[in-house]
């Protein structure tokens, strides 16, 4: 039952994946990447990271999508990739070298598994995340905020119409 | 129970569609939503490898992870404006100076 409920989703992602990459409106495009993150969140579920679900369904469905929706509205989207294409031997190269890389992580990254299996599974619950993040990874945890902020002047300044 | 040599196979593969998209696309905000979905294979393989070693630093690292990918989102997005502002293009052909 698992098995198939994973197959669902990792179709789901995939497609959706695949629907960015092959549609030519970037609206599209970020609409499918939405299904893709919430593909994604539903596999963290799955393995039993809630906490992290409800921050992917937060950050990135909710606060990065708007932002790249918003972005999109204010650009015209459409026009800058009707004509021609002038590099289109070399970018189609990519759909075999993208293939060789699929391969190559696959089988690095995914073939070969014999470490060791840990004690059970973790809890990702917010109580054990939160726990976490405030005692061994404190410090990251609080350059993160200096992180946000910076971004936020950074952008401020980038975005504003000069007089 | 699925096991989590799947996952991260899954991971795999959208890795390569987003490495593929940010080659193969000219609008420079579906490179950004190419890296994101880069971004999230990593985090899903991330959580994979937590989930089979038994502890939680995969779920702390993917936390980070996403603080870093929205302020980038943030900061690369106000690149893109101010650059189409000045341009009123949106190719990353036309990009290639380091200066205007």
């Amino acid at each position: 039952m698992s098995l198939f409920t994973f197959a669902v989703l990792a179709v789901l992602a995939i497609g959706s994946a695949a629907g960015l990459l092959l549609r030519r409106n970037p609206i599209h495009g970020a609409l499918f990447l939405v299904v893709n993150l919430g593909a994604i969140a539903a596999l963290y579920l799955m393995l039993g990271a809630e906490f992290l679900a409800a921050a992917q369904v937060i950050v990135y469905a909710g606060a990065i999508m708007v932002l790249f929706v918003f972005a999109i509205m204010v650009l015209i989207p459409g026009k800058e990739e009707s004509g021609p294409d002038p590099r289109r031997g070399a970018r189609l190269l990519a759909v075999p070298v993208g293939a060789l890389l699929c391969l190559l992580l696959v089988f690095v990254v995914a073939g070969r598994w014999s470490g060791p299996r840990g004690p059970g599974a973790p809890s990702g619950s917010v109580a054990a995340v939160g726990r976490l993040l405030f005692t061994s990874y404190l410090f990251p945890f609080e350059l993160t905020s200096v992180l946000l902020l910076a971004a936020m002047v950074g952008a401020l300044l980038l975005a504003r119409r000069r007089a | 129970m699925v096991p989590e040599s799947y996952y991260v196979t899954l991971s795999a593969v959208l890795f390569t569609i987003g490495v593929v998209g940010v080659v193969i696309r000219r609008n420079p905000l579906v490179i950004f939503m190419s890296i994101e979905l880069m971004l999230n294979a990593a985090n899903l393989a991330l959580v994979a490898f937590g989930q089979r070693l038994g502890n939680l630093d995969g779920q702390a690292i993917v936390f980070f992870v996403m603080a870093v990918a929205a302020a980038e989102v943030a900061v690369g997005l106000a690149i893109i404006v101010a650059i189409f502002r000045v341009r009123r293009r949106l190719s990353v052909d036309d990009l290639s100076l380091l200066r205007w």
